[in-house]
């Protein structure tokens, strides 16, 4: 079977609290980072396909919640 | 009167669920595998942290087998009751609006909380009455009610908001003190707090029984 990799990227929708990015962006200036503003922690899905055009619909359906999370499809160009 | 209470893996409130609902009727166990209602006049489906809450609180179970019966019960009018995970299972499958996002504070919270009985005129609060001030135990991860704006307002200008949490008690952030939705149609109810593990004076409050209770008369009626 010849796959594709993918990654799926998902985000919390903007707007909606992110308590975890908020943490983060707490930490940050503790351990001398300053100057990191709007922390947002999402998740990275990597996965194999047959059929990439199916991406789209794995994501509305189970990869992502569509009204609280946007979500971004990465495809590996082949040889790349 | 009989309910049916879902097993999923991972469900941990099943057997006190089946529990609370003895003492109003008849209760038997459904299985995630199967796709067999057997019969019953109420699906309550349970607490816990189905499939490991792998990817989102309830996004796997959403597609169990028995989900299916489910989701045709609740369409053709049956009435559905979601509890904690049960509320997310239920958000995920479409069967309530809105979504439930990890705690503000993003600690697991686990008190009795005072809530506010927003809406008595449904199958599933109709032996409270409107106003009644109950404590039930909550005890979560993920319960940030959400909605989008114009879904919220919807829901409020409905009365589909049924449960809130009294002022100053909101564990986890829910939006407008939100502890419990009913869907449009009527029939299905969720909600994070536990109204099972408050079913017995010897746990400090028998408040939850009447959610078992106004069910079991509105499948007299039915």
């Amino acid at each position: 079977m010849h796959v594709v990799k993918a990654r799926v990227l998902v985000r919390p929708k903007a707007g909606i609290l992110d308590p975890q990015g908020a943490a983060v962006e707490r930490a940050l200036p503790a351990l001398g980072f300053e100057g990191v503003r709007d922390v947002r922690v999402g998740r990275l899905i990597e996965l194999e396909v047959a059929d990439p055009a199916r991406l789209g619909e794995m994501c509305e359906r189970l990869l992502a919640n569509p009204l609280i999370e946007d979500y971004e499809v990465l495809v590996e160009r082949a040889g790349g | 009167m009989k309910f049916g209470v879902v097993s999923f893996p991972g469900s941990c409130d099943d057997v006190d669920a089946r529990m609370a609902c003895a003492r109003v009727g008849e209760a038997v166990a459904l299985w995630h595998a199967d796709h067999d209602l057997a019969g019953v006049d109420v699906v309550v489906i349970p607490g816990g942290f189905s499939y490991g809450d792998y990817l989102r609180a309830g996004a796997i179970a959403r597609f169990a087998p028995i989900m299916t019966e489910v989701i045709e019960f609740a369409a053709a009018g049956g009435h559905v009751i979601g509890i904690c995970n049960g509320f997310q299972v239920c958000c995920e499958a479409g069967l309530l609006p809105g979504a439930l996002l990890p705690n503000v504070g993003l600690r697991f919270v686990c008190r009795q909380v005072s809530l506010e009985l927003v809406n008595a005129d449904t199958a599933f609060t109709s032996a409270f009455n409107p106003g009644d001030r109950l404590s039930i135990p909550v005890k979560h991860t993920t319960g940030r009610y959400y909605a989008p704006p114009e879904m919220l307002a919807r829901l409020q200008s409905q009365d589909q908001v049924v449960l809130r949490y009294a002022p100053g008690e909101n564990p986890n952030g829910s939006l407008d003190d939100i502890a419990g939705v009913i869907n449009e149609q009527g029939n299905v109810f969720g909600l994070m707090p536990h109204p099972e593990h408050a079913v017995d004076a010897l746990s400090g409050s028998i408040d939850g029984l009447c959610v078992f209770a106004s069910l079991a008369a509105a499948a007299a009626v039915a």
